[in-house]
């Protein structure tokens, strides 16, 4: 039904991509919070894998003290990053530690010491201005930075950077959709500090060699775009797009064909085509590393939902423990049946509240009978509103019933489940409550298993 | 402190649904048939009530007796077999046998969806097959229509209704014949307004226009259907009569006449749009409603009963399965 009620750019709805699903956003409980600072706690825990790629590797010993910034794991290997101390303090454990999924990782826990200013040290870095670093030492830079992708994904971004000599980026997309319900911890970045998300943009355009900036904003977020719009000056080649709020805005290949309108070729990356993304999260970061020396020690994240008491855009230290967020809004309401980390669409259940906010944690959210309970399961009756959901335009209701019979083979060969990057639209869309996105995830395992096992 | 915690669950994502369900959707159905199914008792009275309430018990007692003992209360729940009975007995004529509406409503659900595997699994709509099997075992009983009668005739009911099962019915008083019977027999057109409003012969909730479409429409607006197949259906069988009327307007029908007469309206709206045995893709729905609008007017025009709804859908229904192979979407990021 899409392409006859969402002719988005005729009624001036923003640019878009085609099919995707309108959940309610939920964003009203945040989104005109400023962002405050979580007091120092006094425990913290560092897993050392939080990004994807080869886990960092510990310098310090249990008993060492460390300063707040200070490097206490460096990277091993390219797809890897550093991680630094977000407090000071004393090494009291290098151990497993409770991750937020429930397993136990490798963790460096820090005791945080009451009585320091907690004022972190600078980074140095072997050029004094970013103006002068050639494109090798910006990204040796960031990858001591421990920056990675703060959308949720947690992708070292040096890596991103690393572009092959053959290719040239010509456009930087800069992803301020947040199109997930209830997290707004984007958003308030974009309000209250615009000219942080300019100049990183500004830095890593040049860095790149790009052309062009484009800033994507979901229309919901009105104030979000007038301040970027007024803190843009005529030197920087910075466009601010508004765009549909339909769900999944916010994922590189629909951000990419919403503003580019280019269709990304399945199993290419973005810079396949020119075009470099990254959240704005991640923006602001190397803003602050660059304009201020400061690693990626804290971040920004949006405690919300009917399970909490006083929802609120927190600027949290990594390595927090979840109870001790949580705490400082209020703790968590007596109806609440389920914790998540990110957004309600594609985040993660949190098994244990003891386990730390990560570089990737975009928002706690707290959820309660309202959201978690499920009629029952009824039988498909191939009503087709997964297929208008499904932004890859996939067929959804054929590879639930196949993922139930355990045809992962067909599932690949003939309707390409591994193109599916399991954003959850078919699932939200479905009226016989069909877990079609967990069926997906069963076979897309099985089929990299099988593939590993091959090799 | 940790005892304070309460027990968290861990299902994933997504959290957040939209608010559509399936029993929910199927209500939305009732509500769009129930003022055909009015017009149905205000024309045929006490027997088209007979008759819905006879379908309606074959089809759910049929479901009930099929089902595991346990998951009866869920299946019964999704109310679809009773909605199956229902739509069985509005395609029915008003003095037929209320045993062979309960044979048609119990062949419906076994033959039609049991037998599959249940809801969501078969390949032909149930009510059609019901009928179809009816008008092959009693072709005269399901051919031989009552006129339409009005409020004040709500208690006379036709004494074939009262038939002993495995007899067949008197017709004696029984001889009026349909808008299409006319067209096909004499070349005689209906007006539109009596099919407009409905008090002519013919199956007990097909004959008022009116009230299928406000039925109809509202199924569209709700999102339940979808609006393609409707679409596809009327272009082409009016593309098709107007041509075939301009060839030779004494013989043929115009296509307003097609749209509005007969099973045409009933069968769009409430069974070639069951999502079940249509095609998924919006490109496969096209293909699906042309399919039918060409054949129903070409079993019209050309066969030998002057209805071609039934067996336009269910050979379309027959197509569905192939019709999804070749339709399936193009992925993003891929070529064709």
């Amino acid at each position: 039904m899409s392409n006859f009620f969402s002719l988005g750019r005729l009624f001036s709805l923003g640019n878009s991509f085609s099919h995707g699903v309108h959940p309610r956003h939920h964003k009203e409980q945040t989104e005109n919070l400023p962002i405050q600072r979580v007091p120092f706690v006094s425990r913290y825990i560092m897993p050392l894998g939080q990004h994807i790629g080869v886990p960092a590797e510990p310098i310090v010993k249990v008993g060492d003290v460390v300063q707040r910034g200070e490097l206490i794991a460096r990277p091993k290997g390219f797809i890897s990053t550093a991680l630094h101390s977000p407090v000071t303090g004393k090494i009291s454990d290098i151990g497993m530690h409770r991750y937020v999924d429930g397993s136990f990782k490798m963790a460096i826990e820090i005791a945080a010491d009451p009585y320091a200013t907690q004022q972190f040290i600078k980074i140095q870095t072997n050029s004094t201005n970013v103006r002068d670093m050639d494109i090798a030492e910006f990204i040796d830079a960031v990858q001591m930075s421990g920056i990675v992708g703060m959308g949720g994904a947690a992708f070292p971004s040096h890596v991103k950077y690393a572009i092959p000599d053959e290719q040239q980026i010509t456009d930087l997309l800069v992803n301020g959709a947040e199109c997930e319900p209830y997290l707004t911890n984007d958003h308030r970045l974009m309000v209250e500090r615009p000219e942080a998300v300019l100049r990183g943009s500004e830095i890593l355009r040049r860095q790149l060699g790009a052309d062009r900036v484009a800033i994507g904003v979901e229309k919901n977020k009105p104030e979000s775009i007038t301040q970027l719009k007024k803190y843009l000056t005529t030197d920087m080649a910075i466009d601010i797009v508004p765009l549909e709020v339909k769900y999944p805005q916010g994922a590189e290949k629909m951000l990419i064909k919403s503003i580019y309108n280019k269709e990304l070729p399945a199993g290419k990356l973005p810079r396949d085509i020119g075009i470099a993304v990254n959240n704005v999260g991640t923006i602001v970061a190397l803003a602050d590393y660059f304009d201020h020396g400061m690693p990626l020690i804290e971040r920004i994240v949006t405690l919300a939902g009917p399970g909490v008491h006083e929802p609120a855009n927190l600027i949290v230290p990594i390595g927090t423990p979840i109870r001790d967020v949580l705490d400082f809004a209020g703790g968590l309401k007596e109806q609440t049946r389920e914790v998540i980390s990110g957004g309600p669409m594609m985040g993660t259940p949190i098994a244990d509240l003891d386990a730390p906010i990560l570089k990737g944690t975009s928002g706690i959210l707290a959820f309660t009978e309202n959201e978690t309970s499920r009629p029952r399961e009824y039988p498909c009756i191939r009503c087709a509103r997964c297929l208008e959901a499904c932004p890859y335009f996939l067929n959804p209701s054929r590879l639930a019933l196949l993922g139930k019979a355990r045809l992962f083979t067909e599932m690949q060969d003939k309707y390409h489940v591994m193109d599916c990057v399991e954003c959850g639209a078919c699932t939200y869309a479905c009226p016989s409550n069909i877990p079609i996105v967990q069926h997906i995830r069963t076979a897309k395992d099985n089929l990299r298993n099988r593939k590993a096992e091959s090799h | 402190m940790k005892n304070k915690d309460p027990r968290l669950l861990l299902q994933s994502a997504p959290l957040l649904r939209q608010e559509l369900t399936t029993p929910a959707a199927m209500k939305d159905v009732w509500i769009a048939l129930l003022p055909a199914s009015c017009a149905a008792l205000w024309f045929f009275g006490l027997s088209a009530l007979l008759i819905l309430s006879v379908s309606i018990a074959g089809a759910v007692l049929t479901e009930w007796v099929f089902t595991d003992k346990e998951k009866r209360r869920f299946a019964l729940s999704d109310t679809s077999a009773g909605l199956t009975g229902l739509l069985l007995g509005l395609t029915l004529p008003p003095g037929l046998p209320l045993w062979m509406a309960f044979l048609g409503g119990a062949v419906s659900i076994g033959l039609g969806k049991v037998i599959w595997g249940g809801l969501g699994t078969n390949i032909f709509n149930p009510a059609l097959l019901g009928r179809a099997f009816l008008l092959g075992t009693f072709p005269i009983a399901m051919t031989t229509w009552g006129a339409a009668g009005g409020p004040g005739e709500f208690f006379q009911i036709h004494s074939s209704n009262l038939a002993l099962p495995f007899m067949q019915g008197q017709y004696d008083a029984l001889s009026a014949a349909t808008p299409l019977g006319l067209m096909k027999f004499e070349h005689q057109s209906t007006a539109l307004g009596a099919l407009f409003m409905g008090n002519t012969a013919g199956s007990i909730g097909e004959t008022s226009s009116l009230l299928l479409l406000l039925g109809g429409i509202f199924l569209l607006l709700r999102r339940s259907i979808d609006w393609r197949i409707p679409a596809a259906i009327f272009l082409t069988a009016a593309l098709f009569s107007l041509i075939m009327f301009i060839s030779n307007g004494d013989v043929y029908p115009s296509p307003l006449f097609t749209l509005f007469s007969g099973g045409l309206l009933l069968g769009t709206f409430f069974m070639a749009t069951d999502p079940v045995t249509s095609p998924l893709t919006p490109k496969g729905c096209w293909i699906f409603g042309i399919g039918i609008g060409f054949l129903v007017v070409l079993i019209r025009l050309y066969g030998g009963l002057p209805e071609g709804m039934l067996y336009a859908i269910l050979l379309m229904n027959a197509a569905t399965p192939l019709i999804d192979r070749y339709t399936q979407p193009r992925i993003f990021g891929r070529k064709g």
